[in-house]
């Protein structure tokens, strides 16, 4: 599949992934995430049943702390 | 004229109202900017007293350590722009007071410290006040890395800092980087308000 992340075109080998799967293969292992699917909020107890199909739009920020 | 036009946008301005959850570092610099500008309410939030070790980089005086930030920063507000109305609010923000404090804002500026503090307002607005703008701040401890700063945007959520560098120990957040992110989102609160703006040509 064929996804948006951040801005930018990414390709998988899967046809759909997990918000969980997704962040794993990226490498996002920090705990503070804000996670939207085409716009959409996902909260962080939905990240092992929401899914990323092909042709979606992700966007994930990691915050940190500091103001 | 410059001035002439900097003199319109601020009455311009004087209709809008700009929520600022947090006046540390980033709400205190951000407001000022705001109010400088001539944004006509702001309406500020927190629990916290000035202490010494803020003087380094938020928007209080050595005379105001040890009053509450909120009753200092609407000093220093009316101090440089008395045009501006600022409602200020003694708490700890939690969800509903994020609802009912800023619901009736036109943007709402994130300028909390802690990473659990920032998640708790960007689910807030974005479950419960979806339409509202929320610029946010994240990333900006540290000193150099001028260009590692930047803006994103992902709807009405607008992401201002770097996105990175975390505060700690060895690593501050200091007056100028935390300064140029406070004014990121002060440049971005301003990009919405005056998206409508007709200058009356001179």
């Amino acid at each position: 599949m064929k996804i948006i992340l951040n801005n930018k075109s990414e390709t998988f080998d899967n046809d759909h992934l997990s918000i969980t799967e997704l962040l794993a293969l990226k490498n996002f292992t920090f705990k503070m995430l804000v996670v939207k699917i085409n716009g959409e909020l996902v909260r962080r107890h939905e990240f092992d049943k929401s899914v990323v199909r092909d042709g979606d739009e992700v966007m994930v920020l990691h915050l940190v702390s500091g103001g | 004229m410059s001035f002439e036009r900097a003199a319109e946008i601020s009455v311009y301005l004087k209709k809008y109202t700009v929520g600022i959850a947090g006046c540390g570092g980033l709400g205190s610099n951000c407001a000022v900017a705001l109010a400088r500008a001539g944004v006509g309410r702001l309406v500020i939030a927190d629990y916290d007293i000035v202490t010494i070790h803020n003087l380094n980089r938020q928007y209080y005086f050595h005379d105001q350590i040890g009053r509450l930030k909120v009753h200092a920063l609407r000093e220093n507000i009316q101090r440089i722009n008395p045009d501006v109305s600022v409602k200020a609010f003694d708490l700890k923000l939690c969800t509903s007071d994020i609802v009912d404090l800023y619901s009736k804002c036109d943007v709402i500026v994130e300028a909390f410290d802690k990473a659990e503090m920032k998640y708790m307002i960007i689910e807030t607005v974005l479950t419960k006040i979806p339409d509202k703008p929320l610029v946010v701040g994240v990333g900006m401890a540290g000193w150099g890395n001028t260009n590692f700063l930047h803006c994103r945007y992902s709807e009405n959520l607008i992401i201002c800092g770097d996105e990175s560098s975390e505060v700690s120990e060895s690593l501050p957040v200091l007056a100028p980087r935390v300064g140029i992110v406070a004014n990121m989102q002060a440049n971005e609160v301003l990009k919405i308000l005056l998206k409508e703006f007709k200058p009356v040509d001179v």
